[in-house]
């Protein structure tokens, strides 16, 4: 009896998991969230762009601090080419006091981010995509007004060392879009921190 | 032994320092014949206390060396927690674990706890910490970066965030991504013992 409650407990939460968030071909989840420079952020703000680098990532965690130059060149590589990066820090700042708004707002002047830095002050955003973790990428393309995840995962495979990275999982997947093609593969996942939240 | 080579050779050096001492001051034999022998002693005693740090290893494992582990099947209860000392859930359920260990009346429980600490920084890090938290129960070190090589292998559920936890034998298999309560990991493992 025991261990059918257990399976089905297991069924049922691997479904729970499955229909949360978005999925490669889904349409892109609209936000609206304050950036650290005090405008509000819109996805409809790009709708010029070709697409978008949606990071959700924050202040304290090593694997976000592992990435954070290469988010940076990142979005210097590709905003010339159409994909900007949009960062958004998901994490409830009462259970991690280091990802506040101020000192959101410190660490993108700081490092000098050359793209928005946005509070899911609601955690909304962050739980409509299905985000789990910091970082977690989210490449959306923009087909003719309309935001369609393209993209679902890792930077690429080595967090400790930029310099010894053999795949780039995110930049073969934004030039599989650029080029008209459906990225592969179109998940990817990794070791990251769990997002901050009270329920 | 590479350290005994080392002392070997600091000694010889010392030896000629205090012949160059010994001819240009016999009057103060004594003293620097003292001297050297202090600074030996100093010498030896913070070689052999760096070695004792340094020397540690955590055995590494990758992700054969995981699927051996995760994929095995005898009448064992297998506890394999994924963890790292920068994340501060997992650090807030590791005593748990190593209570779990401690406590296992029977030998048909294993424990261990899957590191992914950076690999560069094992010796800053990892070590210390279990130093200091007094972690006896068995630690690997995960060296296979490409996470997404290996994530699904664990259970296809996962999506990379840590803690996370499986707890299996041949019967029944159980994985949690989330953080355990003291009471929630004896409960799962119950479980499944049973």
């Amino acid at each position: 009896m025991k261990k059918t409650i257990l399976t089905f407990t297991m069924v049922l939460s691997a479904l729970l998991l499955a229909s949360a968030g978005v999925k490669p071909g889904d349409d892109a989840i609209k936000f609206s969230l304050k950036n650290v420079d005090g405008t509000t952020v819109k996805l409809s703000d790009y709708n010029d762009q070709k697409g978008v680098i949606l990071v959700f990532t924050c202040n304290p965690c090593p694997y976000a601090n592992a990435y954070e130059q290469r988010i940076i060149q990142l979005h210097e590589t590709y905003a010339e080419q159409g994909f900007p990066v949009v960062a958004i820090n998901p994490n409830d700042d009462e259970i991690s006091p280091e990802d506040t708004f101020d000192k959101m707002k410190a660490k993108a002047s700081e490092k000098g981010y050359p793209f928005p830095y946005l509070k899911d002050a609601t955690q909304e955003v962050y739980r409509a995509y299905g985000a789990t973790r910091t970082p977690h990428i989210f490449l959306l393309e923009n087909k003719g007004g309309k935001f369609e995840v393209a993209y679902i995962g890792a930077i690429d495979d080595n967090a400790m060392d930029a310099a010894s990275v053999i795949q780039k999982y995110l930049e073969k997947a934004i030039m599989a879009v650029i080029s008209g093609n459906e990225p592969n593969p179109a998940t990817t996942k990794a070791i990251g921190c769990t997002i901050k939240s009270k329920g | 032994m590479i350290y005994e080579i080392v002392i070997l050779e600091l000694q010889l050096k010392v030896k000629i320092v205090y012949i160059i001492w010994y001819i240009e001051n016999k009057k103060h034999l004594l003293t620097v014949y003292l001297i050297v022998k202090i600074y030996m002693v100093i010498v030896l005693f913070w070689f052999l206390n760096f070695n004792q740090i340094t020397g540690q290893t955590i055995p590494e494992i990758d992700r054969d060396g995981l699927a051996m582990i995760t994929q095995k099947s005898n009448d064992t209860t297998y506890v394999v927690n994924f963890w790292a000392t920068w994340c501060s859930p997992c650090v807030k359920e590791i005593s748990y674990f190593e209570e779990l260990y401690r406590k296992r009346a029977e030998s048909k429980l294993e424990i261990i706890l899957v590191s992914l600490d950076f690999p560069n920084q094992v010796d800053r890090r990892l070590i210390p910490f279990l130093k200091e938290k007094e972690i006896s129960a068995p630690v690997m070190l995960m060296t296979d970066l490409d996470y997404n090589g290996w994530i699904d292998q664990v259970d296809p559920s996962w999506t990379g965030s840590i803690p996370a936890t499986l707890i299996f034998n041949s019967e029944g298999r159980l994985f949690l991504e989330q953080e355990l309560t003291r009471d929630e990991l004896f409960e799962y493992v119950n479980l499944i013992l049973n």
